[in-house]
């Protein structure tokens, strides 16, 4: 059974930028092939679990040449080992694969993505925001959302005391 | 009696009568949302015991409270479940807010957390504290007892005489276009560019 490394460069075609840390791997993957490599991980290489899906914002971040990231940490169940994978979206209309065909954990993960930095999942069964209420505007996890909204904390009607 | 008494002397004592009983059955709603919940429950339990002041019977139904215990910070999202918990409730009915966030928003001054119920549901008695220790708590049913016993009426005359908003003044909702950005200028050493808006009260 291939290593990861050796499974994503081969599919890519080319080797995969590599980083590590205390034993962990870190693989950046364009966009566009992260459905294939995790697909081909899970099938061919044997990382089965889906740990975690979260995004960054990159903006003003020193030497960043994209906005937002989606991180990817899967784990082989048999093995322990464990491969973070890193890809990068852009705005206007930052857009990602849905991973939930190949697990199902993503499901709200991918939605709490979405739901925080407005990056849309593809083929999503149920894409609807998960923490905010349905009718909210904005990304609050984006970096140019302001700290206190924009006043939505307010935007609610006030009950008197003679009048409930 | 040959005497002819005016209505009023009539209707007094039985107004206290009314607030003598109610003051010493207060049903608390228990709406607690964060750590000041556990305070409440100790309030509640056998050490700081708040039976003693007939305020023990917490029920989970407004149906059948008259004191709504607002503990722990508002979300937006519970505005709406806060306003009809409020409004299910009978009459009559008080609000205690319990805590610094119940009150002000606490130390959550973000996009998504209510900086003090008073702005959408009337409150009687605030209580200071992070989280207030459970003789404040009780200190604040006292103080609603003597209120109760002082401003009460039978038919709840004083409430429909409280129709203006009761809350703090309104804050700014809208901030600059230069302000929008509050992200660190500086990762490395996690200095901000700018410092964070202030929000001036207009």
């Amino acid at each position: 059974m291939p290593t990861a490394v050796e499974y994503c460069s081969s599919l890519l075609g080319s080797p995969v930028p590599i980083s590590e840390f205390k034993g962990n791997i870190r693989l950046v993957i364009p966009a566009e092939k992260i459905y294939a490599v995790l697909s081909g991980l899970k099938s061919s290489v044997g990382y089965d679990m889906l740990c975690d899906l979260a995004g960054i914002d990159y903006l003003n971040y020193p030497e960043a040449t994209d906005r937002y990231a989606v991180l990817y940490s899967l784990t082989n169940t048999s093995t322990g080992e464990r491969v973070f994978l890193k890809t990068f979206v852009n705005d206007p209309e930052p857009e990602l694969p849905s991973v939930v065909a190949l697990w199902e954990g993503a499901n709200w993960m991918e939605r709490e993505v979405f739901d925080m930095f407005g990056i849309t999942f593809t083929g999503h069964p149920d894409l609807r925001r998960i923490l905010m209420p349905d009718a909210f505007v904005g990304h609050p996890l984006r970096k140019d959302y302001p700290l206190r909204g924009y006043g939505e904390r307010h935007n609610f009607p006030t009950l008197t005391r003679a009048e409930s | 009696m040959a005497m002819k008494l005016d209505d009023s002397v009539f209707v007094a004592p039985l107004d206290q009568l009314a607030n003598w009983v109610r003051k010493h059955s207060l049903w608390p709603m228990p709406f607690a949302t964060a750590c000041c919940g556990i305070e409440l429950m100790a309030t509640a339990s056998s050490r700081y015991d708040i039976s003693r002041f007939g305020a023990e019977a917490m029920r989970f139904t407004p149906r059948q409270c008259d004191v709504m215990i607002v503990a722990g910070r508002v979300v937006m999202k519970m505005v709406p479940v806060m306003q009809r918990i409020w409004l299910q409730m009978p009459e009559p009915k008080w609000c205690i807010s319990m805590g610094a966030c119940a009150s002000s928003g606490g130390v959550f001054d973000t996009y998504a957390v209510v900086q003090g119920i008073d702005r959408f549901i009337p409150v009687d008695v605030y209580v200071p504290g992070c989280p207030p220790r459970p003789e404040q708590l009780i200190r604040a049913v006292l103080d609603l007892q003597e209120k109760v016993q002082k401003t009460g009426t039978i038919n709840g005359r004083e409430f429909a005489k409280r129709t203006k908003y009761e809350g703090p003044a309104p804050l700014a909702d809208e901030l600059g276009a230069a302000e929008l950005v509050v992200a660190p200028g500086n990762y490395a050493s996690g200095k901000r560019s700018r410092g964070l808006p202030i929000v001036s009260n207009n």
